[in-house]
């Protein structure tokens, strides 16, 4: 994966340097009329290595669509900031959120929505490169071989309207769109989560021999654990907009370190009948966003909580580089005094 | 028109290289098929577009003047001596009048329409787009005049400004510009919401450039068909100033004027004088009607 860096002509940090740092990004949508704000991603902080693939897992509600639009700032961020090899975004001396577009693009969920219905699709797919400059010739040139490049024939789907195409195909005009500007890294937000099953491998092999042609990085967000699994090289977990655990992928699969984190594993179906998950191993629902519980956000339904976890907020560990196994839970901190510190 | 908007050279380049295997519509060409197979629709189309031509060719049509008056013929009925639909109270024609008269409804039918389209429908995109304020402060205005009944606002209007047809047709275009924004800022509000304005915006492109080739294709839609239906709304209202004596002056031929100075004559001939009322309401029902079929036609997802 990391063999195809050096031949990147926009690279240049290396391919050591983190090709997007986010810092402490931090967003609250305020609630009309009352004062109060939902609080949709508070203060998370990660790294992107060049050609990885980050999975982001979590709960409905707990930032991670917000999270993907502030990567592309497409949503302001309240605080926080982003580094994008190297160069911080929006500020002077780094890229303009210009720039920053130029470079990362992303891929919608709901592949209906994020098509204009009036638009045939070729035109769909030309518009991002047509927007940044090319000729109209030249775009819509680009849109034949990406749509080709995503295994749809230009000649017979690219003068279609979206009503005219599958769930899939759509999905795959949008990912054939996202890589039409040649950006260097996709935000793929729940791409393949309104898709048939086998649709869905289809999608995601797609992606994959993609990442590898392009030399793509992926921050690749899903609620299903299964498809992360599959496409991750790192996955970061969040809980009510804050990074709970972000670890290499097989480290969080086999050894996850937070409560949470194990609930979630814990809460695949079994595929072995010999060993049935027999109880819900997490109940009841997140705790509303707007109030979220002080202390560790998580320890409202943490089968571990203490006093401790109530008052202090816990912190993810510092971790030595970009492929450190950490987790934001007291039950890890020596210094947090939690009973159980080291039991886990 | 949207099928061609951010690329329209090569088109024919495409189907040139390598027929598609099945036959792909582009929007507008499956609106027309839609059209062609709607009869109900083409008949109705097909007397607008006779009433229009007839407007049109007025002076080639009409057999006699429309201001060719005769002390003797005064309110003679169908068919005397040449006079197929009769003559009204100064001896003129009815046909030719009614043929004449076309001309100044259809006008004040779709100009006040056309404008108001773009004016409101302007604003409603900006206003729907921008959000917020700028929509608050848009749409509250709007807001002032869905105070008064749309008739009542017109005569208002055209009695404040004085008579004659320019005025009339700026009242009528006043009292559309509020229901057109509404339409248009509804569309581009619903628009907005959706990822694939995200995902241009994702791409770098400003907000004129996704208006542009975003949100216009989707608006024009239900802009257009709501204008359409105005029409026959424009056409009634202008008979109506007319026919209170604030859109055009007699003895400039007009339905509603016609409706206004026959309506004495009532008792002695009452089907000649029922003819403009008749016009009146053959053309807004047609236009109507046509505006339900395009309503229909243009509905993408069919």
């Amino acid at each position: 994966m990391d063999a195809g860096l050096t031949t990147d002509s926009h690279d240049r940090g290396g391919p050591r340097q983190p090709l997007l740092i986010a810092r402490d990004l931090r967003k609250h949508f305020p609630v009309k009329g009352s004062g109060k704000s939902v609080q949709a991603v508070d203060g998370v902080t990660f790294s992107v290595g060049k050609g990885e693939t980050l999975g982001v897992v979590g709960e409905s509600g707990c930032g991670k669509s917000t999270l993907a639009r502030l990567l592309l700032h497409l949503v302001k961020p309240d605080a926080g900031e982003l580094v994008f090899d190297g160069d911080p975004v929006g500020v002077s001396g780094g890229i303009a959120i210009d720039g920053l577009r130029r470079q990362v693009q992303m891929v919608f969920q709901d592949s209906y929505s994020s098509l204009n219905p009036r638009m045939p699709i070729r035109d769909s797919v030309a518009f991002g490169p047509f927007v940044q400059g090319k000729k109209k010739n030249e775009a819509r040139h680009l849109a034949r071989e990406m749509l080709s490049k995503v295994g749809l024939n230009p000649d017979l789907f690219g003068p279609r309207y979206p009503h005219e195409l599958s769930g899939g195909q759509k999905q795959r005009v949008n990912i054939a769109r996202a890589l039409a500007t040649g950006p260097r890294m996709v935000i793929l937000d729940e791409p393949v989560s309104a898709l048939d099953k086998s649709i869905e491998a289809q999608v995601l092999n797609l992606l994959r021999a993609l990442k590898r042609q392009f030399n793509l990085t992926y921050v690749f967000i899903s609620h299903d654990l299964n498809v992360v699994q599959y496409i991750s090289d790192r996955v970061l977990v969040m809980y009510l907009g804050r990074v709970v655990e972000i670890g290499p992928i097989d480290a969080i699969f086999e050894r996850p370190f937070h409560p949470y984190t194990r609930a979630l594993l814990a809460s695949r179906p079994s595929m072995d009948p010999a060993r049935r998950v027999e109880e819900p191993p997490i109940t009841g629902d997140p705790p509303n966003p707007i109030n979220p519980p002080a202390g560790c956000r998580f320890h409202t339904r943490c089968p571990f909580a203490e006093r401790v976890c109530e008052t202090m907020n816990p912190t993810l560990g510092a971790g030595e580089g970009l492929h450190s196994h950490v987790a934001a839970c007291h039950i890890h901190d020596p210094r947090a005094g939690h009973s159980r510190y080291g039991s886990a | 028109m949207t099928d061609t908007i951010v690329l329209d050279g090569p088109r024919e380049e495409f189907e040139e290289q390598a027929p598609p295997a099945t036959r792909v519509r582009g929007y507008w060409q499956s609106v027309f098929y839609r059209l062609r197979h709607d009869p109900v629709t083409l008949v109705f189309a097909a007397i607008v577009l006779a009433i229009v031509v007839a407007a049109i060719c007025a002076p080639l049509i009409a057999p006699f003047g429309p201001y060719k008056e005769s002390i003797v013929g005064r309110l003679k009925p169908f068919g005397w001596r040449g006079h197929l639909l009769g003559t009204d109270e100064l001896g003129r024609d009815m046909l030719s009048r009614l043929i004449y008269g076309g001309r100044v409804s259809l006008l004040m039918g779709v100009v006040p329409v056309l404008i108001a389209s773009l004016t409101g429908g302007m604003l409603g995109v900006v206003g729907g787009f921008a959000g917020g304020r700028t929509n608050t402060v848009i749409m509250r205005t709007m807001d002032v005049f869905y105070a008064f009944p749309s008739v009542l606002l017109a005569v208002a209007i055209a009695g404040a400004m004085g008579g004659g047809m320019a005025n009339g047709m700026l009242a009528l275009t006043l009292v559309f510009i509020p229901p057109m924004c509404r339409v248009a800022e509804t569309a581009t509000t619903q628009i907005r919401a959706l990822d694939f304005i995200e995902a241009a915006r994702a791409t770098g492109a400003g907000t004129a450039t996704i208006i542009r080739y975003h949100v216009l294709g989707n608006v024009l839609g239900p802009v257009f068909i709501y204008a359409s239906s105005l029409i026959s709304v424009s056409i009634l209202l202008a008979s109506g100033l007319s026919f209170l004596g604030l859109g055009v002056r007699p003895p400039v031929p007009d339905w509603g004027l016609m409706l206004s100075t026959l309506r004495q004559s009532i008792y002695i001939v009452p089907l000649v004088c029922a003819l403009p009322g008749l016009a009146i309401f053959i053309t807004s029902i047609c236009c109507n009607l046509v505006s339900d079929g395009l309503r229909a036609a243009m509905d993408v997802r069919m």
